[in-house]
Parts: C-alpha cells; sequence; structure tokens
C-alpha cells in the first residue's frame, strides 16, 4: 500500500479557503438578482473574513482576532436585520424581490 | 488528523458556498449557506477559538439562517429569477471579475504585505489565567470595552430602524393599535 503524503496543515491553507470562500461571495452578488440570496452572499463574505481573523490570531498569537470576529458578528446582525425589514418594505409596494425590478432611481 | 478534518470542513463549506449561488430555491440556498455556516465553526475549533466557535453556532447558524428562512416564508418562494439579462455579458464579466479578485487576494497574501507583529493586543493563552473564554472575556471588556459599548448603540439603532421599516405605512399608530 502506498505511503500517502499527509499535509500539515498551516495557516496558508485557511487564508487561501478564506479567499476563496470571500470570491464565492463575491461573484454570487454579482450574478444573483434576488435580494434575499444577495444577503445570504454578503454573509459567506463576512464569514470568510472572520476566518482570517481567526486564523491571524492563531498565527500571530494575539487574542485581538478572536474579539474582532464578535464586532463583526454584531455588524453582520444589524446589516441583516435592517436589510431584511427593507426586502420587507418593498414587497410591499411590488409582489417580488429582484434587484432588476428595483430602478426608480435609474438615471 | 487535522489534515482529514481540515479538507472534508473545505469541501462542505466550498459545496455549500457554491450551493449557495447556484440553487434556483431560495429555501435551499439557506440551507446550503447552512452548511457553509457550520463548517466554519468546525475550523474555528480546529484554530483554537472555542468561544468563536460556539457563538457562530449560535448566532449566525441559529439566529440569522432562522431570519432568512422566515423572511423567506413571509415573502414566498420566488422561483422565476429574471432569465433575460440588463445589461448584457454580466454573467461572464462577474466570473471574470470574480477570478481577478481572488487572483488579488493571493497575490497580497503572498507578497508578505499583511504581516503582522506578534501579540499586540495580548497572547491567545495566559499561563495563570487560561481558558479561551476567560481569555477573549478579558479583552472585551478591557482593551474593547469602548467599542463594545459602540455596538450595543448600533444595535438598538438597527432594531429601533427596522421595526419602523417593517411598520405599515400611511397608517397613524394608534389607528393600527386599535386594529390590532
Amino acid at each position: 500500500m502506498p505511503e500517502i503524503e499527509i499535509p500539515e496543515i498551516t495557516a496558508s491553507y485557511y487564508l487561501i479557503l478564506a479567499a476563496l470562500l470571500f470570491t464565492i461571495g463575491a461573484v454570487g452578488l454579482l450574478l444573483r438578482r434576488n435580494t434575499l440570496v444577495m444577503f445570504m452572499c454578503i454573509e459567506l463574505m463576512l464569514n470568510a473574513a472572520n476566518l482570517t481573523f481567526v486564523t491571524f490570531a492563531k498565527e500571530l498569537d494575539d487574542i485581538g482576532g478572536q474579539v474582532i470576529v464578535f464586532f463583526t458578528l454584531v455588524v453582520a446582525a444589524a446589516e441583516v436585520a435592517v436589510g431584511l425589514a427593507i426586502i420587507v418594505a418593498i414587497f410591499r409596494r411590488r409582489p417580488d424581490v429582484t434587484a432588476d425590478d428595483i430602478n426608480l432611481l435609474k438615471g | 488528523m487535522e489534515a482529514v478534518i481540515f479538507f472534508v470542513g473545505a469541501a462542505a463549506a466550498l459545496a455549500g458556498a457554491l450551493g449557495v449561488i447556484a440553487a434556483r430555491n431560495p429555501v435551499h440556498s439557506a440551507l446550503f449557506l447552512l452548511m457553509t455556516l457550520v463548517s466554519m465553526s468546525v475550523f474555528f475549533l480546529l484554530l483554537e477559538a472555542d468561544l468563536v466557535a460556539i457563538i457562530q453556532i449560535v448566532v449566525y447558524a441559529s439566529a440569522i439562517v432562522v431570519l432568512f428562512i422566515f423572511v423567506i416564508t413571509l415573502l414566498g418562494v420566488d422561483e422565476k429569477e429574471a432569465r433575460i439579462e440588463p445589461l448584457r455579458f454580466q454573467r461572464p464579466l462577474a466570473i471574470g471579475f470574480g477570478a481577478l479578485l481572488f487572483a488579488q487576494i493571493v497575490v497580497i497574501a503572498g507578497n508578505d504585505w499583511a504581516t503582522g507583529q506578534r501579540s499586540v493586543v495580548g497572547p491567545l493563552d495566559d499561563d495563570e489565567r487560561s481558558g479561551n473564554v476567560r481569555r477573549v472575556a478579558e479583552t472585551l471588556f478591557t482593551e474593547y470595552i469602548w467599542a463594545f459599548e459602540i455596538t450595543a448603540v448600533l444595535l438598538v439603532i438597527a432594531v429601533v430602524g427596522g421595526v419602523i421599516l417593517a411598520r405599515r405605512s400611511g397608517h397613524r399608530p394608534s389607528a393600527e393599535a386599535s386594529n390590532a
């Protein structure tokens, strides 16, 4: 049986994974038109940033990286609360929540 | 062992993230998002951030995803997302910009531009007062107490703003109260 070399997981693995997740979130934000799914993509990007913070907290032996995650979490919660309220308010005026239909301010 | 957990978790996280942007049905997107968020909590455990891992489950995986699903059920599932594109070439351009963004992040990280100083705020573990929860709490309530108070104000503003936005407009509050 051939011996499989198991790589040691360094900080770079986590950082590359966080970069991939951030990119997927950004691409999703550009691709999708459903405002709810766009919000989920923003959550993905915030989570990727959190993973970076925690990775650097471990790498640099600094508790500050983990504390910052809590503030990111608060911003995410506030953003979801206000954003979903805006979506509900828009939904009252028009029957669907596609971003293309919200073009009253178009120049 | 850590490598096995990492690669399984990474596969789940990436599959969930791709599922969020690929799923037609918003409910499926929300469930894929849940999959990614739970995998993230596994990574936080691997990185010795115990408290963050638990908070990730409690706040993100329960509160925020439930809020999403609640709004989806309130608004109804809308699967007929526009197939026509108001902007031509938006899809290929978006994927191209995504690849560019990823390359930029990797180049920046690979060039050691994002170097850091070791232990600015404090070490992860203190010999005398050990425990991740204790270390995070001590830092949060000493070094970051001012920022912590400001987040309380931010949350109050967000909640009040959410209530005002979601309230049915065009009614007087007194009339609404008597109807309810």
